[in-house]
């Protein structure tokens, strides 16, 4: 039975959640070299191309078609096969499963896009849209079945992810690591400094990011009801703790509270309560911000204790918050905020908190050494990273042709 | 004739070019530059990461005078430009073979 607010809300949350690949690029594109601000740009933007190609012939299907051993969704839904205006009670009654399609599809473009950040400054083209897509079939997908999906292994073992902690964080900031080792440090990694050229760019990018997760949290209760509420509530309280915390921790660390401290903690927060969005409380969730904050600002000084070259900070934000998240859902989850959710340790169930360690251990297992794999496979075979001249003259002229700032 | 070129800190350009207006210097070349001497760099944080960023921002003059000037300007500058604090900057004094006004074609002392 479709309800005409439900699906505004819906159809409005999927146009929240396309604007955050965009603001990605932005935030992205602002902590980069000025000579690679456009191919940084351009690996985000293209995804909304390329994913949304392939959501709709294989993606979705693979996703959310019908179960297949609990592994992956069967083809019966490629090409967009039977899906229409009628829901799908398996996911959401109350809105037509086109709707519901292509709110998931939004997540699957900007999952991709967040691994673009670890080999930012030093990956050619064609080999980031071959593994893009590759990516997008062999790791988002399955997990995302897994997870969502009805009939998925790890969602019939009752884990839980409200909005992607594990199926978007945590696959991208496994995938980023694996990129960061395979394609190497950036030419005179440690010797140059590799300064933001566009600060004001990186917090408009956040700024966006921000307001298209209250659709990423908000929208993923999949109707306009009370669990939206609790997801949209927590999303704000998570980032504006995760902001306050970093701003604090790097103060104190420091000596001095930067702009770029305040967007990375906004989005350490925002990425952190992600999964638990929809599942706890208020107070949880400024817990779960500070938490975030703090722990994430660490997590990216572990780049340079292990001296792996993760350009723009996605295994210690994305990665750690997907795992935290999850991990935190384990702990605050309460059925008393969400019925339909779960009881988490401090509930008195303490198996729903090994329910989600489980949960990360297989999916950050499973993301690394897919995108392992097909890294080193896609090297071999064409080459990942651009000539040393290439990788001087920058990704904007070496790859497209075009300068952005020509003064 | 004689060309100063005088190296100093962005803030100090007002007061330099006052002090040189009052002992009657009516015309000078200036530009933005980067650089370091004995100061080194300063200190940039991104993400917790210190950075030490070498080039630092200045100020140079560039001033054509007669010879018999040359020393009351470089003073000048000297006095005007100084902090006492490392950074303050440098100023050279170099020979000029010819100067040359592109309106009218004058040339040497009546050109400046």
């Amino acid at each position: 039975m479709i309800q005409a607010g439900d699906t505004a809300f819906i159809l409005v949350a999927a146009a929240l959640v396309l604007l955050m690949t965009p603001g990605l690029a932005l935030f992205y594109g602002g902590m980069v070299r000025g000579k690679n601000v456009l191919g940084t740009i351009m690996q985000s933007f293209i995804m909304i191309a390329v994913v949304s190609l392939e959501w709709v012939y294989l993606g979705y299907s693979l996703s959310f078609g019908p179960d297949v051993g609990g592994l992956i969704g069967g083809l019966a839904k490629a090409g967009l096969s039977g899906v229409g205006a009628a829901p799908n009670p398996d996911y959401a009654a109350t809105i037509p499963e086109s709707v519901f399609m292509i709110y998931q599809c939004m997540f699957a473009v900007i999952t991709p896009a967040l691994i673009t950040g670890a080999f930012a400054e030093r990956m050619r083209f064609g080999p980031f849209l071959l593994f893009s897509l590759l990516w997008t079939v062999l790791v988002y997908d399955p997990v995302c079945h897994w997870i969502w999906g009805a009939g998925g292994w790890l969602k019939a073992r009752g884990v839980l992810d409200f909005a992607g902690g594990l199926v978007v964080h945590l696959t991208s900031g496994t995938a980023a690591l694996a990129a960061a080792l395979v394609l190497g440090r950036r030419k005179g990694y440690g010797r140059e400094q590799f300064l933001p050229h566009n600060l004001p760019m990186t917090l408009l990018g956040a700024g966006l990011l921000w307001f298209g997760w209250f659709g990423f949290n908000g929208g993923s209760a999949l109707a306009a009801d009370g669990v939206a509420a609790t997801a949209f509530v927590a999303t704000h309280l998570a980032g504006m703790a995760g902001m306050a915390m970093w701003v604090l921790v790097e103060w104190v660390h420091r000596g001095r509270p930067t702009t770029l401290g305040a967007a990375s903690g906004a989005i350490a927060g925002l990425a952190t309560v992600t999964p638990a969005s929809g599942f706890v409380g208020p107070n949880a969730a400024v817990v779960i911000g500070l938490l975030a904050g703090g722990l994430c600002y660490v997590g990216v000084l572990a780049k340079g204790w292990f001296r792996y070259d993760d350009s723009l900070d996605v295994v210690g934000i994305h990665g750690l918050g997907g795992v935290l998240g999850t991990l935190c859902l384990g702990l605050f989850a309460s059925k008393a905020v969400n019925p339909g959710g779960a009881d988490g340790l401090l509930a008195g169930n303490a198996a729903f908190l090994g329910t989600q360690a489980f949960a990360v251990a297989v999916v950050a297992g499973y993301a690394f050494v897919l995108s392992f794999v097909l890294l080193k496979a896609i090297d071999l075979a064409w080459g990942l990273r651009l000539a040393p001249e290439a990788e001087t003259e920058g990704l904007d002229l070496s790859e497209h042709n075009e300068a952005a700032y020509n003064a | 004739m004689k060309k100063i070129e005088a190296i100093i800190k962005p803030f100090k350009l007002d007061d330099v070019k006052e002090a040189l207006n009052e002992i009657g210097i009516k015309g000078m070349t200036i530009s933005e530059v980067k650089g370091y001497g004995r100061q080194k760099g300063h200190k940039e944080i991104y993400r917790g990461a210190e950075y030490v960023v070498d080039f630092i921002p200045k100020v140079k003059l560039e001033i054509i005078v007669e010879a018999a000037q040359a020393e009351k300007v470089v003073e000048t500058i000297r006095e005007a430009a100084n902090t006492g604090k490392i950074g303050d900057g440098k100023i050279f004094v170099l020979p000029v073979e010819e100067v040359v006004r592109v309106r009218t074609g004058e040339r040497g002392r009546d050109a400046i």
